[in-house]
């Protein structure tokens, strides 16, 4: 029989993951900034202080780097620890753990020991909280080998793709937007996982493959309503992973559709449009190419207070329907 | 560990706490083990010479009766985090030479497969959670460690061995802190070897000493000898005590003195040759303890000739069986970087 399905909101889901894994896994426990009584910054561990308690549901003082260490530590000598940085801008204060320990770990002991530990970095723009409180650095974290970097964007998959990250082995680095906190999608009740490494074509479509990540899944949606009124046919793939990448499912979008374009929020020089687009041009699908590959990114700038000016530093729904357009009708 | 019986232990009512605690034999493994650490760095360091380990190295030669007298207290199931001057660390919680040879020769018989060298010398199983090449990287790991400890009530103890270098990062003093409102099961164990590469803790640290930071988190802060076994056993002793009553984490200043440089690079520059020799000839650790071993009657010349004896055969063959290990085959780069999931 299936799972009862229920409209939640992507930090409804988050939070039911956790308890979940907290009910299923005693060594499952939250550590984080002001997420006990507090409930978290945005909420999404709500009340499970009350469920779970101040041992299972950790408040920390705030020392990203210290917390982040002790993460790493209690991961490897026995426990599922799924630490919550407040703002994913703070893992700047945190790098050392992560890139030196976290990530590294496993490889400079020849393989003695896995680094269970789960993080999660509410992340992204559009909230007013300016430039040190609104960035998208998850392209920092996909650079490192050793960890798995993953952006849920619905909730059906935020829930899934955490529970996968907590029975995951290895360091998972999870990139929630926080505009999608409040986004609602059908989840079913109980168990279940959502592969990590694993692309999701979320519409197909003839003209245009569009590789979008987080909150740029639904935009990107969104322009592709838009553009089939006008004839043109998107393909949307949400990419979900971006380490490991699934290479093929892209591919194999790109091989059927012929154009590509790349949708993020983080700034677009050295970006994941940057990876992807370079996978292609090294795939079989590049000989399928009727036109150059187009990235949507972030601009070149920190993210601004002003509001127009905040939504003018990423792509929005028209951005990407007039460049789908452009890029399917051969406009340079 | 079986200790001194109470006969024994009454008629030596007036020694150091170490030989009024310890059996002469274990104490004479102290030994044992405090020449093993110097004489396979002075073979690590004769094998970088000949170009039989490259990249680098940090010795803590003048250092071992800290190493050994911090892990005298520890069991088997207790833990360390360890530094990049980890080769002691290593020793004491009850590594193998002979593979940690082959570490740092690049051979798959170390205790890294080759992949971590002597920056990254780790022996899970014998509680060794690893060195370290990032100064104080392992601090929050042995909190991290303790916390288990804690939820997972094993009982463990967790020792952070650390420099004095350390002491002015960032992650000793949100490690300390969290550790002390946490009462958590670890002991921070700061080395402070006078340096830190070059500078002086004088020209860099704003406290007389680093133990004295331990009133800033609440924690005991206890200054021993780092060149007396008995003084920092003692100390250990009674943290370990402490940590398992469930009463918190201690803040240990080791004071001790590298005679080496800081890696192989170094020239030497910020100390003078007096004060290297009055260190080696006055204040040598293994000197020291084995003459108060001699003074109270737990060994003779004898006795010390057979250990040093022993030490050198242990020595030789562990540096053979690093030579004649395999290498790992470059086809195998990419293991370990990831779980192998069935």
């Amino acid at each position: 029989m299936d799972a009862m399905v229920r409209e939640l909101s992507y930090a409804q889901a988050i939070q039911e993951a956790m308890a979940i894994a907290m009910d299923m896994d005693e060594r499952v426990f939250l550590m984080g900034e002001d997420i006990g009584v507090y409930g978290g910054a945005f909420q999404v561990t709500g009340d499970l202080v009350e469920r779970y308690g101040t041992d299972r549901v950790l408040d920390t003082p705030i020392s990203e780097l210290g917390g982040a260490g002790v993460a790493v530590g209690a991961a490897v000598t026995g426990m599922r620890p799924i630490f919550e940085f407040q703002f994913s801008d703070f893992a700047t204060l945190a790098m050392e753990q992560i890139v030196n320990q976290a990530a590294k770990m496993r490889f400079m002991l020849g393989g003695e020991v896995s680094v269970p530990v789960v993080m999660r970095f509410p992340a992204g723009s559009g909230t007013g909280a300016a430039a040190q409180h609104s960035q998208s650095l998850e392209a920092w974290l996909g650079h490192v080998p050793g960890l798995k970097v993953i952006q849920p964007a619905t909730p059906y998959d935020a829930k899934g793709m955490l529970l996968a990250a907590v029975a995951d082995p290895d360091p998972v680095m999870i990139f929630e937007h926080k505009l999608l906190y409040k986004a609602k999608g059908p989840v079913p009740e109980g168990y279940y996982t959502v592969p990590i490494g694993k692309a999701d074509i979320r519409r197909e479509g003839r003209d245009l493959t569009i590789v979008a990540t987080s909150i740029m899944v639904q935009k990107a949606l969104d322009a592709a309503a838009t553009l089939e009124a006008e004839g043109i046919d998107v393909e949307v793939v949400d990419l979900r992973t971006i380490r490991p990448m699934d290479k093929q499912t892209v591919i194999d979008s790109v091989k059927k559709t012929s154009r590509l374009m790349c949708v993020y929020e983080a700034v677009k020089t050295l970006g994941i449009g940057a990876e992807v687009s370079a996978m292609i041009a090294e795939s079989e699908a590049f000989d399928y190419l009727d036109a150059p590959i187009v990235r949507l990114g972030g601009a070149e700038t920190p993210i601004p207070y002003n509001p127009e000016l905040e939504k003018a530093t990423v792509p929005q729904v028209p951005d990407i329907i007039t460049a789908a357009r452009d890029l399917v009708k051969g406009v340079r | 560990m079986a200790g001194a019986s109470k006969a024994v232990a009454d008629s030596r009512a007036n020694l150091p706490f170490v030989y009024r605690q310890y059996s002469a034999e274990q104490l004479k493994q102290v030994l044992y083990k405090m020449y093993l650490i110097r004489r396979f760095e002075e073979g690590a360091e004769e094998s970088y010479t000949r170009g039989l380990i490259h990249g680098t190295m940090h010795l803590s030669i003048g250092q071992e009766a800290s190493a050994m007298g911090i892990c005298m207290p520890l069991g088997e199931d207790d833990q360390i985090t360890s530094t990049h001057r980890g080769h002691g660390h290593c020793i004491a919680k009850g590594a193998e030479v002979k593979r940690m040879f082959a570490e740092f020769f690049g051979k798959t018989t170390g205790y890294c497969k080759g992949r971590g060298g002597s920056m990254h010398i780790a022996d899970v199983a014998k509680g060794n959670l690893g060195a370290n090449g990032i100064v104080g990287g392992g601090i929050p790991i042995a909190v991290g460690a303790a916390l288990s400890s804690k939820m997972m009530k094993t009982g463990k103890v967790v020792v952070s061995f650390f420099g004095d270098g350390a002491n002015n990062e960032g992650a000793f003093h949100e490690a300390l802190n969290m550790a002390a409102v946490w009462k958590l099961p670890v002991i921070f164990v700061c080395e402070n070897n006078g340096y830190g590469m070059s500078t002086s803790t004088a020209r860099s640290t704003a406290v007389k000493n680093i133990a004295d930071r331990a009133a800033a988190y609440s924690m005991p802060g206890v200054i021993v000898n780092g060149n007396i076994f008995s003084e920092v056993a003692e100390a250990s002793y009674k943290a370990v005590e402490r940590a398992r009553a469930g009463e918190g984490p201690t803040l240990i200043e080791s004071k001790t003195y590298r005679h080496r440089g800081h890696s192989k690079s170094d020239r030497n520059r910020y100390r003078t040759k007096e004060e290297i020799e009055d260190w080696m000839s006055n204040r040598d650790p293994i000197t020291l303890f084995e003459n108060e071993l001699r003074e109270f009657g737990f060994i003779d010349d004898k006795g010390i000739e057979a250990i040093r004896e022993a030490v050198a055969r242990e020595i030789a063959d562990g540096i053979e069986f690093a030579k004649t290990s395999p290498s790992p085959d470059v086809s195998e780069t990419g293991n370990y970087v990831y779980t192998e999931q069935a």
